[in-house]
């Protein structure tokens, strides 16, 4: 899994329980490290024995954790370069649904070597969305949940998010957008980026 | 046929950085973009060239000449500050005058910054929000290339230190001195090497055991240490065999000292677990001056002999290397 994927996971846990608890969590997945590199990449299986000894470490479900770990990444000043790239992609909340369609192919611009599921926005009426995320990364589902969540903050809408259950393996989540400029959002200029 | 008017708000939406003139220069119609970027100015009826200055193509200086121009890449900046760059294209209109579409080019970074232009900003076929979308996203990229790569820097450094040093003792090693000497040698620098030989240290070995030795050892790194000033450089060659190079020192009185000092520091007995571990040192210094230059076998060969004529002599002494001693070898 690519070392970016690892790195959110590492900043997320030393971020929201500390790095001792990470060094735990790394002692007891055994991979003989405890700092993940973004730019490499690291075998599937490392990646899945840090996420089951998260979960016996921080005694807390391992859905629950990924969803959180989707919203740490928009809402956490650390990732504020991410939730810049995501909001490139709609003025508005549903423009961004929108683009989500694009979301693996736009990774893939940025960092040749990310693959992400593929993901697809079904309009079901006024308001009414699905968004279907393709298996081949377990939990990805729980991430973008808390992604889109977070990203209904960013700009002040009023969302309600449900997991709709499986098709064809693939999982759902179902999208009802209720009103948009709900509150206040975060400020986004495409020239705030200081190169 | 449009009208005037209606090709205005055609091009509004479709080219929201377009200039419409007439035969004469003036701006008949501007895009909602680039008005944005000059609120204060009055468009319609300005003068093209008071807007704008044409930079390239050099021989575009007229309004007759940019009307010739017709699908050539033309370059110009706005007149005031900031004098932000365009590219334009013109194509004539039927009633003599010219339609230019203009884009931000490279300074499109700048120019969002500059002006705070948003999406709205730029026609939805336009692909500067991708471009934008794809300079931050390589730059975070980069960003965290960038940090690798200065760790594996740091870890490359760190693993060098390492390999140049005795793990024992924290002196250099063999290998850390043949680039030391090297490197002296080849600045044409004046220096002495004296070679260090530990007496009675094996009789400690045998009767107290390995760890005592290596505590000796240990003790004997920090008195070199401490009788050495920082430009100079101590190694540890062998078990017990040490090299000094000192540099930018030649005078024989004060080497003398100096080894005269290590020798008695060293037979200092040294405590361990108790016992108190009793040694000594023979010393051999050659200098590293003059004409011919010696290269480096033959300097440490120079300060061996010196060491064995000590040694011979009565161990716990210091000489220096002299000719006849090849003899005597």
């Amino acid at each position: 899994m690519h070392g970016l994927i690892n790195k959110a996971i590492q900043a997320f846990v030393t971020d929201t329980y500390g790095a001792d608890r990470w060094r735990s969590v790394m002692d007891l997945a055994g991979l003989g490290f405890v700092e993940f590199e973004a730019m490499l990449i690291y075998p599937d299986d490392q990646s899945h024995k840090v996420l089951s000894a998260m979960e016996t470490v921080l005694e807390r479900p391992l859905v629950e954790m990924l969803e959180d770990m989707g919203t740490f990444l928009v809402s956490n000043p650390q990732a504020e370069a991410l939730r810049r790239l995501l909001r490139f992609g709609g003025v508005d909340y549903v423009e961004f649904l929108y683009s989500l369609d694009d979301l693996p192919d736009r990774a893939r611009l940025a960092v040749s070597d990310l693959h992400l599921p593929a993901l697809e926005l079904i309009e079901q009426g006024p308001g009414q969305f699905e968004l279907i995320c393709a298996p081949g990364l377990p939990g990805f589902s729980n991430v973008m949940m808390g992604i889109l969540r977070a990203m209904a903050d960013d700009y002040g809408d009023l969302v309600i998010l449900d997991h709709a259950g499986q098709r064809d393996g693939a999982d759902i989540i179902a999208v009802t957008h209720v009103e948009s400029q709900f509150a206040e959002g975060r400020s986004f200029s495409l020239g705030a980026h200081s190169l | 046929m449009m009208t005037p008017q209606q090709l205005s708000d055609f091009a509004s939406k479709i080219c929201p950085m377009h200039v419409i003139i007439d035969a004469s220069g003036k701006i008949t119609s501007a895009g909602p973009t680039l008005r944005k970027l000059r609120p204060e100015l009055e468009w319609d009826g300005a003068d093209f060239f008071a807007v704008f200055t044409m930079s390239r193509p050099r021989w575009v200086r007229t309004v007759k000449d940019m009307l010739s121009s017709a699908g050539a890449k033309l370059h110009m900046n706005f007149d005031s500050e900031p004098q932000t760059g365009l590219k334009a294209v013109l194509a004539p209109l039927p009633d003599g005058g010219g339609f230019l579409n203009m884009s931000f080019g490279i300074s499109v970074l700048e120019a969002v910054q500059d002006y705070d232009l948003t999406s709205a900003d730029f026609s939805p076929t336009d692909l500067t929000i991708e471009m934008l979308y794809l300079v931050e996203a390589k730059s975070a990229a980069m960003e965290a290339s960038r940090q690798l790569n200065m760790r594996l820097q740091g870890a490359k450094i760190a693993a060098e230190e390492q390999a140049f040093t005795d793990t024992l003792t924290g002196l250099k090693n063999r290998r850390a001195m043949d680039h030391v000497l090297a490197r002296m040698i080849a600045a044409g620098r004046e220096f002495a090497l004296m070679h260090v030989d530990l007496d009675f240290f094996k009789q400690v070995n045998d009767t107290m055991g390995h760890a005592a030795g290596d505590a000796v050892l240990q003790r004997v790194a920090q008195v070199l240490v401490e009788c050495t000033r920082d430009a100079d450089t101590a190694v540890r060659v062998g078990g017990d065999e040490f090299i000094l190079l000192l540099d930018g020192l030649t005078d024989p009185s004060k080497l003398e000292n100096i080894a005269n000092r290590l020798i008695q520091k060293l037979e200092q007995p040294i405590p361990f677990e108790g016992k108190m571990c009793q040694i000594s040192a023979s010393a051999g210094t050659t200098l590293a001056k003059g004409a011919p230059p010696r290269d480096a076998a033959t300097l440490i060969h120079e300060a061996d002999l010196a060491l064995y004529a000590a040694k011979n002599a009565g161990r716990g002494r210091h000489l220096f290397y002299q000719p006849h001693m090849e003899m005597a070898g």
